[in-house]
């Protein structure tokens, strides 16, 4: 099964939640019509899909470099 | 940064508690019940659970109670939606006949899969495992 939404939270064990929803090949999951916003368990996901457009890889890569260089100031443990 | 720590804040499910919920498990099986406790591996209580069975465009309930479910078998947990609920293209049935559907198509799965298992033997391909197609 694979959803669609507004992905609102997320968490360190991948539990993901998600407004809006839409399913993908809907007549199949017929119990899913009525749901609009829910909540997935991470150890089920088998992976997440972003739209390209809303991924700025240039500052990804920026951050992940600065984490490398000095990962004791930007970790926060 | 902070901005992206907003998105990294812990999955609750503290607002979904006290509402109906749509609980899918690992073996397909669709609970709907009362969320009344949570806890950080997705353990659940629901309160006045039923089954819901789906074939086709059908649907049966089957009334269960109270249900402490370990998180490992929990898929998914959906808020139902009271507005869409009522316009559903779906036709509740009798639990029987729903069951009763479910096991002829059941049935029919399996002779095809038996089918399938026969011819492929007869051209020298060995199956060992019957796939049911995914769970959920």
């Amino acid at each position: 099964m694979a959803i669609t939404g507004v992905l609102v939270s997320v968490d360190q064990f991948l539990n993901i939640k998600l407004d809006n929803i839409k399913v993908v090949d809907e007549e199949r999951y017929p119990h899913m019509l009525a749901v609009k916003n829910c909540f997935i368990r991470g150890s089920v996901v088998r992976y997440v899909q972003l739209p390209a457009q809303s991924v700025d890889t240039a500052l990804l890569q920026d951050a992940a470099r600065r984490e490398r260089q000095q990962p004791a100031a930007s970790g926060r443990r | 940064m902070d901005g992206f720590q907003i998105f990294t804040t812990s999955t609750s499910l503290v607002e979904s508690v006290d509402k109906k919920l749509l609980v899918v498990l690992r073996d397909g099986r669709k609970l709907i019940g009362i969320l009344r406790s949570f806890d950080q591996f997705a353990n659940l209580v629901l309160q006045d659970t039923i089954e819901r069975i789906y074939v086709g465009d059908t649907y049966g309930d089957i009334p269960r109670g109270i249900f402490i479910i370990r998180g490992e078998n929990v898929v998914l947990l959906g808020e139902i939606d009271e507005d869409k609920e009522d316009e559903l293209p779906l036709r509740k049935v009798p639990v029987d006949e729903v069951l009763q559907i479910q096991r002829a198509e059941m049935e029919a799965k399996i002779k095809r899969e038996r089918e399938r298992h026969r011819l492929l033997s007869e051209q020298g391909f060995s199956v060992d495992a019957v796939e049911f197609g995914e769970l959920y």
